[in-house]
């Protein structure tokens, strides 16, 4: 079937498999492997993407589901050379070590900002307790966030 | 000199040298843009997928292949048969055991590798699997290492000869049993445990893969794949595939985490690598996460008995005795000259009078490995058997834990120390770096707080642990894998510009090598850090050495990289002495130049001696031209970081959940060249310990049906079990280290575990009477304690 | 990579389309709205359906919660985030809140639906529990509409009263006055199923309960509707020792299996534990006297 999505505000149409998974489009088609895959299973976190919006896990939804939705991915953050807070707050704060859950953490607190602009520890680690991360023990990934948060209008600058 | 981790660190944003300079390789990370094994694509490339066992132990009677074969998208299926006429059907494991690539005669453990399949893409290539048929003869499984050498046990090695039980290794022992029997004979107190350390797994959260692309024309092997020693397995890629050593070209670019998971070789390699030499494209397998957790290197599983005594208030024997599972396959990381791993480095941080320790291990129907998972070679085993047998004496004894441990205490005027074991401590100060730790936590108000919580039938546990590690291995007189030298190698070239390339074996997964070996450089030749470039990963591209893993990548390759730098910085000399026309002697070093003694305006700085030894100029009589050096290092010893920590915890006393509360952490690691770092890597450490504290396991059922083969039931801490990690620190450095560093990335997986069990229990012993419980403290094993029958995990 | 078996897919544009579509392809084929049950199940191949219907682009007629004719109603597509913040759901039956913050995780949440966890009747499965509690009934469309009890709707594990090209479209909950309910659950880590979990609900009038709702989720082989302990509270003044026998009542009516989240001792006593801790949470709140 064919299938056409707006990844990062451009159109991708593609003809696949009913079966295809969205993280799957997402990495193939437009070549963004910046979404990863760690578990089959939904629970770790690093497929995390905005659709209209509101993070979902890439692996757990259909390409087939979102057509004539928006998704957002990791590499929609910078723009114009301006990084996202968030991406700012991450290298800040020293929020990632291997660098593997790192783009699902970002999405999903790209997320909770963009519906809680003033987040405290708790709903921070509420709102990222649905992915894994192996390396930070999330405590700068905790104030990572927070720091997005303070410097959410002014931190727009390059690394 | 103890700092807490919010007071502003002591060097500045920006530092030439050591201090917080933030990592140079998040700038990928943060876009997206890292490079892990599932993002590469190569031109025509292929997909594998594996077939595995669904039993811990039967015949194989026929594969059937011709249903797989038909699918419009398969190329290839391969099975054992296959691989024996490539010579390819069994290979080495780092043991000096051997594993079956893929399995012919027998399956051994439930999810073992019995066919790959190539296809044409992904979905295809699972969807075949469904289309093999694999008749099986079930046997009876050894799942329980303890009945593993009963009688009527079935053999599970009947493919060796010789091997008439399912003894994995001769019993190996360390200490000295007369003495330890003495010290019992006159000890005034003396406790007995059985401890399990149960099976879990590293679980990066990026699994195994490789893309395997060899080049029939021109005999090139072209490998990708995340490992943590890339040389090491270019050199048994060559033993096994009979390829030659320099045709075959490694390259690890970004890994998602390793933890000892990603040490090992394994079947899935040598099958995708085979696939491409039949195939002739370049083959992709990428294991999913169940394969991941049912057949890739596992961590501990020692089923331990311990006793220790004390007299006159200090710990003065200990005494134990280990069986290791080490699965079917005999494939756990250890240095080749000690069997049980680093596990006699039981004595932990006290001046025993004598210990003895025995350790078998045995073959079972379970998947292969004892890898490590943030571990030097067992030594996360020693430390949580001597931090358990601690806790457990000063119950006994009725004493404070942390009094005991101070009372026990290696001085810090015995340093170096020789251990009952063998051992030689480096250095250290254990006494203070406790007290660190008991003034963060605030000590003393914790066991009011305590009381009062008891008294309102609330349960609160206060638990310490006190580790002593040894890491960096290793010296070349003792320790070899597989006969490499556990030595490591550094590169490094200053370029007309003065601008550097510094190329190292280490292979980071994540520990922010790319920053903190520059600072290295920039520490030992005063440039900055963002004009050192670290490459790794590319056996093509960096010097021979063994790897990341066992927190051997500071000990080990960062005193490669400060000694290849004092070299250059050594030859800098030599050139400025010409340039200045001075005397090498009359020159001093101050960050970035070299000046003469008594006129310090008059200099050479490093860019310009570089551009010099680049020039046509004269060299110093005798000296090549250029500015690089190379060096192997190889460690006089290990390195013993150490560090206490404490942990509390509240118990509910009607569902026995337990919720870590606080967690202290004082870790003595020597110099610190990037303490951002370090921090990172001690709360990533915690977090996994606190995992293994609460709930990681790996289980099986009486058949050897694994229990816990998706994230749905090996469960991993989110950010809402773990708390926020307070830390501390005390410097003492490594004596023997050209950078006093010690190295730290497994001391946080290390030291928690016991923390975390002795709080459990210190919150239960009082009312309920618990003095043991097993791991995971998961609330049903927990319950069952305080119903006063401890359960052992499977 | 785990994926799943080819399937066909189809959207539905309307209720009555889904329905229709769901008829034609008769048994092997299955409604697909956030995933998070079925994609998981296809992925492991444990579910092969060759069709899926997906309804998404109902939102319009099924994702609502509004009180009308004295009832809740919830459309079937809700999804669970918009249960855990809607106010509406939280005034009148808190356990909703209670449950949601505790099911799955916010991303999750962001996609699973109301109707897609009472389908999947999971036994470990929260909303069934807490469904069952406040005297829920379901609606279910076909050849014309049936409205089902909890009671009728459970039939088996993983099997509930739909039926064959048949859709879940709404839960109705009768909105009386004095109500109080509360969720209770212990689970190994934030996410993971339940090890045990309780749903109560109470209806207070001048000091009495005159109507309670108790269900147990994880401890059965499907939601347990406690019966038993519903009829000694009923018409009872609450105390603490009315609490401690439902427990009691809770630990011997379940009928859990032993599995990785505990023995069945343990599974048992937390039933009684936690059935007793949401009839008093639960009390506290129909009294207004929560702390």
């Amino acid at each position: 079937m064919n299938v056409s999505i707006s990844i990062n505000g451009q159109q991708v149409s593609r003809e696949i498999e009913p079966r295809t998974l969205l993280i799957h489009f997402i990495r193939d088609t437009p070549g963004l492997t910046g979404t990863h895959w760690g578990c089959d299973t939904s629970n770790c976190g690093a497929c995390v993407v905005l659709m209209d919006g509101k993070a979902v896990k890439s692996c757990t939804v259909l390409a087939a589901m979102c057509e004539g939705h928006e998704v957002r991915t990791v590499e929609s953050l910078e723009v114009n050379g301006r990084l996202d807070p968030v991406q700012q707050g991450f290298h800040e704060l020293h929020a990632l070590q291997c660098g593997f859950c790192t783009p699902g953490m970002m999405m999903t607190a790209r997320g909770l900002l963009d519906e809680n602009p003033d987040p405290n520890e708790e709903e921070i680690r509420t709102a990222i307790s649905g992915g894994i991360c192996r390396c930070t023990g999330y405590k700068n990934i905790v104030a990572a966030i927070r720091w997005a948060a303070e410097n959410e209008a002014t931190a727009r600058q390059g690394v | 000199m103890a700092t807490v981790e919010n007071l502003p660190s002591r060097t500045t944003e920006r530092p030439i040298g050591f201090g917080r300079l933030k990592r140079k390789e998040d700038a990928r990370f943060i876009r997206g843009k890292g490079t892990y094994l599932d993002d590469i694509r190569l031109p025509g490339m292929v997909y594998g997928a594996m077939l595995r066992s669904p039993y811990a132990h039967a015949k194989i009677l026929s594969i059937d292949t011709s249903r797989a074969l038909e699918h419009p998208n398969v190329a290839a299926v391969i099975t054992a048969k296959d691989l024996e006429t490539l010579g390819l059907a069994w290979m080495p494991t780092i043991s000096y055991d051997t594993q079956a690539v893929l399995a012919g005669d027998k399956v051994r453990f439930q999810g073992q590798e019995v066919a790959f399949v190539i296809a044409t893409d992904e979905y295809s290539a699972n969807d075949a699997l469904q289309l093999i048929d694999v008749e099986y003869e079930p046997l009876p499984a050894v799942v329980n290492a303890r009945k593993a050498l009963d009688a009527d046990a079935p053999l599970i090695r009947d493919d060796k000869t010789g091997q008439r039980d399912n003894l994995a290794s001769p019993t190996w022992e360390a200490g000295d049993q007369e003495a330890t029997d003495k010290a019992f004979a006159e000890a005034d107190t003396v406790v007995v445990r059985d401890i399990i350390y149960p099976r879990c797994h590293p679980a990066p959260l990026e699994t195994c893969g490789m893309i395997a692309d060899f080049n029939p024309e021109t005999g090139q092997l072209d490998i990708y794949n995340g490992n943590q020693a890339p040389h090491a397995h270019r050199t048994v890629y060559a033993h096994v595939a009979g390829l030659a050593e320099h045709m075959i070209r490694i390259r690890c670019q970004d890994i998602g985490g390793g933890f000892g998971n990603k040490v090992p070789v394994y079947p899935g390699y040598v099958c995708a690598i085979a696939g491409s030499i039949v195939a002739g494209v370049p083959v992709k397998w990428v294991e999913n996460r169940t394969e991941n957790l049912v057949s890739t290197g596992f961590a501990r599983d020692y089923v331990m008995h311990a006793e220790m005594c004390s007299k006159d208030g200090k710990i003065t024997g200990l005494r134990v005795d280990v069986i290791a599972d080490h699965g079917a396959f005999d494939s756990t990381a250890q240095p080749t000259k000690f069997p049980a791993g680093f596990f006699h480095i039981v004595c932990g941080s006290y001046d025993l009078d004598a210990s003895h320790v025995r350790v078998k291990a045995v073959y079972t129907n379970k998947a292969p490995g004892g890898v490590a998972y943030r571990c030097s070679f067992r030594i996360t085993e020693a430390v949580y058997l001597v931090e358990r047998m601690v806790d457990a004496l000063a119950l006994e004894m009725k004493a404070d834990p942390i009094e005991l441990r101070m009372k026990s205490f290696i001085r810090p005027e015995q340093f170096p120390y020789e251990t009952t074991t063998g051992w030689t401590y480096d250095s250290g100060n254990y006494a203070e770096t406790m007290k660190v730790a008991m003034e963060i936590a605030g000590y003393e108000d914790l066991r009011r707080e305590q009381r009062e919580k008891r008294a309102r039938g609330e349960l609160m546990g206060i638990g310490v642990s006190f580790f002593t590690e040894g890491v960096g291995a290793g010296p070349r007189k003792h320790m070899d894998i597989l006969g490499l030298a556990m030595n490591d190698g550094a590169d490094l070239r200053v370029h007309p510009s003065g601008k550097a390339v510094v190329s190292i074996s280490a292979q980071t997964q994540g520990q922010g090598h790319e920053t903190t070996f520059a600072q290295i450089v920039a520490e030992e030749l005063g440039i900055p850090p963002e004009d050192v470039e670290v490459r790794h990963g590319d056996t093509d591209r960096s010097p021979y050495g063994l790897g990341t893993y066992g927190s051997r990548s500071t000990p080990v390759s960062g005193a490669a990289v400060a000694v290849v730098t004092r070299k250059v910085r050594d030859k800098a000399r030599q050139i400025a002495a010409t340039m200045l026309e001075a005397s090498p002697d009359d020159l001093a070093w101050e960050k970035g130049r070299w000046y003469v003694k008594g006129d310090p305006g008059k200099d050479a700085r490093i860019e310009d001696i570089a551009a010099y030894a680049y020039s046509g100029e004269e060299m110093p009589a005798g000296m090549e031209g250029g500015l690089d050096a190379q060096v192997i290092y190889d460690p006089p010893n290990l390195t013993y970081p150490y560090g206490a920590y404490i942990a509390v915890v509240d118990v509910d006393p009607d569902t026995a959940h337990v919720k870590i509360r606080r967690f202290i952490a004082v870790d003595d690691c020597g110099v610190r060249i990037n303490p951002m770092v370090v921090d990172g890597q001690i709360h990533g450490g915690l977090a996994e310990g606190v995992g293994i504290a609460l709930m990681e396991l790996i289980s099986f059922d009486e058949e050897g049906n694994c229990l816990n083969s998706s994230f749905m039931d090996y469960l991993i801490p989110t950010a809402l079990e773990c708390p926020d990690f307070e830390l501390g620190e005390t410097v003492t450095p490594c004596p023997h280290h050209p950078l006093g560093a010690k190295g730290v990335g497994e001391s946080p997986n290390v030291g928690s575990p016991p923390a975390i069990v002795n709080a459990v229990i210190d919150a239960l012993h009082e009312t309920h009477g618990v003095d043991h419980v097993d791991m995971p403290c998961t609330p049903a094993r927990v319950w069952a304690a305080m119903q006063g029958r401890p359960e052992p995990p499977q | 990579m785990k994926t799943p078996a080819p399937f066909e897919y189809e959207r539905a544009t309307s209720v009555d389309g889904a329905i229709a579509t769901l008829k034609r392809l008769g048994p092997d084929a299955r409604v697909i709205a956030g995933g998070h049950s079925l994609l998981p199940m296809m992925k492991l191949r444990l579910a092969n359906p060759t069709h899926l219907v997906d309804i998404n682009d109902l939102e319009g007629e099924l994702s609502y919660i509004r009180e009308e004719n004295g009832e809740l109603r919830i459309g079937a597509l809700t999804r669970h985030v918009d249960l855990l913040r809607s106010d509406l759901l939280a005034e009148h039956f808190p356990v909703f809140r209670d449950a949601e913050e505790v099911i799955a995780d916010p991303v999750v949440r962001n996609r699973g639906t109301i109707g897609g966890s009472l389908c999947q009747a999971d036994a470990a499965e929260d909303l069934s529990s807490v469904c069952s509690a406040v005297k829920a009934s379901v609606v279910i469309r076909g050849d014309g509409e049936r409205v089902v009890s909890m009671d009728d709707f459970h039939v088996g594990p993983f099997m509930t009263a739909v039926g064959d090209g048949e859709l879940l479209t709404e839960i109705r909950i009768p909105v009386k006055p004095g109500a109080g309910s509360a969720h209770e659950k212990v689970e190994r880590r934030a996410g993971d199923w339940a090890i045990a979990a309780a749903s109560a609900a109470v209806w207070i009038d001048g000091g009495t309960i005159v109507d309670v709702g108790i269900a147990l989720s994880a401890v059965g082989l499907t939601t347990i509707h406690l019966t038993r302990a519903q009829e000694l509270l009923r018409n009872k003044g609450p105390s603490e020792d009315l609490f401690a026998q439902a427990g009691a009542i809770a630990s011997e009516d379940c009928s859990p299996s032993p599995d990785g989240r505990g023995p069945v001792d343990y599974k048992r006593h937390l039933a009684g534990v936690l059935t007793t801790r949401a009839l008093r949470r639960a009390t506290a709140r129909a009294l207004n006297q929560e702390a």
